[in-house]
């Protein structure tokens, strides 16, 4: 966690009334420090060209140094990299900050291509738990199956999962689109916040348990649902929505719409009710 | 958190020390205590195999003391002649390590018992018996455990195998995995995840006349079965009724003279990867295990939670 202290000499940012207080954690000062001129581009990304591609071969580099790889060769301006044997090693592809193509030949660990934003990423295999954990924007299709957190804490972007994926799939969800071609485990968006989640199989008990908002499709079985969540009507914006979707998914064409459940926060747990913040200090 | 893993070739042999030492090894990230070895060789199948210990590799947070090793052979004199008051016939006697045997026996009568009566000696603990289980467990990891009991040429058709983060209990062989599912001969028990309703499943089965060694939940689970099974279930049967039975977090594999199970809980809390085909099963708690053994491309799965599945060979 960052080490929040006051600084008595204002920085710039401050000055302007952007905030009070300098987050001393490196990261945050890396991004909102506007006094360095060199901290006002997006650190991590480069120019580089789609048509420019390159194989790496992993087999015998650990996930620190594949990674520093990736990062090495977006620098030097290729814009298609095509990871081969993989192995199901972990966190690879974690932290890409860039357009890119990035292609898997083979199954990923866990944590595979977590805090992405932009890239366009192709996994050939299985991955394993909390696959594109955190990610911000960009694409990633999966064409076998993943483990559970599938799409933990995602914020935006579209993941797909072709086959069947683990338990707690977008668990904790900010955005964007969780997509799955087949079967999802216990505790499918547990906790989710925003975005959408579209199950085509069936999907397992404490389906939405404790979510707080967002929507769920589900096209097979439930089996059961979980505190707070609730069925919906399907309306045409939904059904329209879904079928763009799987369009771009690639998956689900003959998949018949109509007929999957929509599953919203009820919205009855106890940190909600009727009153405003405004209202509940007037209350206290 | 701690890695497990398995495999069961169907219809025939290999050489499965070696490749449970690659899967194990390449899990000891999640577990460099100490690894557990349960492998199902191709003993000849007329007498018992039963490993031994006579005294502890203490390691950080154990109750147990270190000791002179003389007590230890002062212990293993009272063994033989309790063996020898029990009828039990010694074929062939190896001491692998300063504190464990491997003895090869013949004996007919009631295990429990005879069981009771071994471990009645101070600090003597049975690892396992049976007449294709060989159960190997202790402090290092895989490569280490594998070099010090010679485990590299031991062929059989399925193991299972434990790389240990202590947590709730010390660092030592009687709290390490495998345990064995005391008293039937050819059970072992791998865990992983943390059993929250321990002490009141074990006050109920040591009613029962079961023996608990250690303070380890996860022996819990072994004598559970155990218990299950000497009431007449088989063993899919008590590994399905341990889903409601045992309260926490678990993934746990369990093995038999023919056959391998895994159970995982209803909350699926704990990881397992799976690969299915016609000659092999193998799984471990992270897909780089099975890849250890299986370099090229293959499909593998998530069991979903509370799902039990068992292979025969």
């Amino acid at each position: 966690m960052a080490n929040i202290k006051t600084n008595e000499n204002k920085t710039k940012a401050q000055s302007m009334g952007l905030h009070s207080e300098v987050l001393t954690g490196k990261t945050q000062q890396k991004f909102f420090n506007p006094d360095e001129a060199e901290n006002f581009y997006y650190w991590g990304t480069y120019d580089v060209d789609f048509n420019k591609r390159i194989d790496l071969d992993v087999n015998d580099l650990d996930c620190k140094e594949a990674n520093k790889k990736i990062d090495e060769l977006m620098s030097q301006g290729y814009g298609t990299i095509v990871i081969k044997n993989p192995q199901g090693k972990h966190s690879l592809g974690v932290g890409v900050l860039n357009k890119l193509n990035l292609i898997f030949e083979g199954s990923l660990g866990y944590f595979g291509v977590g805090s992405i934003d932009g890239p366009t990423v192709r996994i050939n295999g299985r991955v394993g738990w909390s696959c594109a954990e955190n990610m911000m924007a960009g694409k990633v299709v999966i064409e076998k199956n993943a483990g559970s957190c599938f799409g933990a804490a995602v914020r935006g972007g579209d993941l797909i999962c072709k086959g069947s994926v683990g338990a707690r799939t977008g668990i904790d969800q900010k955005g964007g689109t969780i997509i799955v071609g087949g079967d999802a485990g216990a505790f499918t968006g547990f906790m989710m916040q925003r975005g959408r989640i579209i199950i085509l199989g069936n999907v397992g008990i404490n389906l939405g348990d404790s979510m707080y908002d967002g929507t769920i499709y589900v096209g097979g079985k439930i089996g059961s649902f979980g505190s707070d969540a609730i069925e919906s009507p399907m309306t045409k914006s939904d059904v329209d929505w879904i079928k763009r979707k799987l369009k771009v998914a690639e998956i689900g064409e003959d998949f018949d719409i109509s007929n999957m459940t929509k599953v919203v926060a009820g919205k009855k747990l106890w940190n909600y009710d009727a009153l405003e913040p405004t209202e509940k200090k007037g209350a206290i | 958190m701690c890695g497990i893993a398995g495999l069961i070739h169907r219809g025939k042999s290999s050489n499965v020390g070696n490749e449970l030492q690659a899967m194990l090894q390449a899990l000891k990230h999640r577990g460099p205590d100490s690894t557990g070895y349960a492998l199902y060789a191709d003993n000849d199948g007329q007498n018992f195999i039963m490993r031994f210990k006579v005294g502890e590799n203490v390691g950080e947070g154990s109750s147990s003391i270190n000791e002179d090793e003389s007590v230890y052979d002062k212990r293993k004199e009272l063994v033989d002649q309790m063996l020898k008051s029990l009828g039990a016939k010694v074929l062939k006697e190896e001491k692998l390590t300063p504190y464990s045997y491997r003895y090869e026996m013949q004996y007919d009568e009631d295990l429990m018992d005879f069981s009771k009566k071994i471990e009645s000696i101070e600090s003597v603990e049975i690892l396992s018996i049976g007449k294709s289980l060989e159960l190997i467990k202790d402090l290092g990891d895989a490569q280490e455990v594998l070099d010090r009991y010679d485990l590299g040429k031991v062929r059989g058709t399925h193991a299972i195998g434990h790389a240990r983060m202590a947590t709730e209990s010390g660092v030592d062989i009687k709290s390490a995995h495998p345990f064995w599912g005391y008293p039937f001969s050819d059970v072992s028990v791998v865990h992983n995840g943390q059993l929250t309703n321990y002490w009141n499943n074990r006050r109920m089965l040591e009613n029962k006349g079961m023996r608990f060694m250690s303070e380890c939940d996860s022996e819990l689970i072994a004598v559970y079965l155990a218990e299950k099974m000497r009431n007449g279930a088989s063993l899919e049967e008590g590994m399905k009724d341990s889903l409601s039975g045992l309260d926490g977090v678990f993934t746990y594999f369990v093995a038999t003279k023919d056959s391998l199970g895994m159970a995982k809980d209803t909350m699926a809390a704990k990881p397992l990867v799976l690969y299915e085909s016609d000659d092999l099963v193998a799984m471990g708690s992270e897909e780089i295990a099975i890849r250890s053994i299986l370099p090229h491309e293959i499909d593998t799965y998530d069991p979903f939670d509370g799902e039990v599945k068992v292979w025969q060979i």
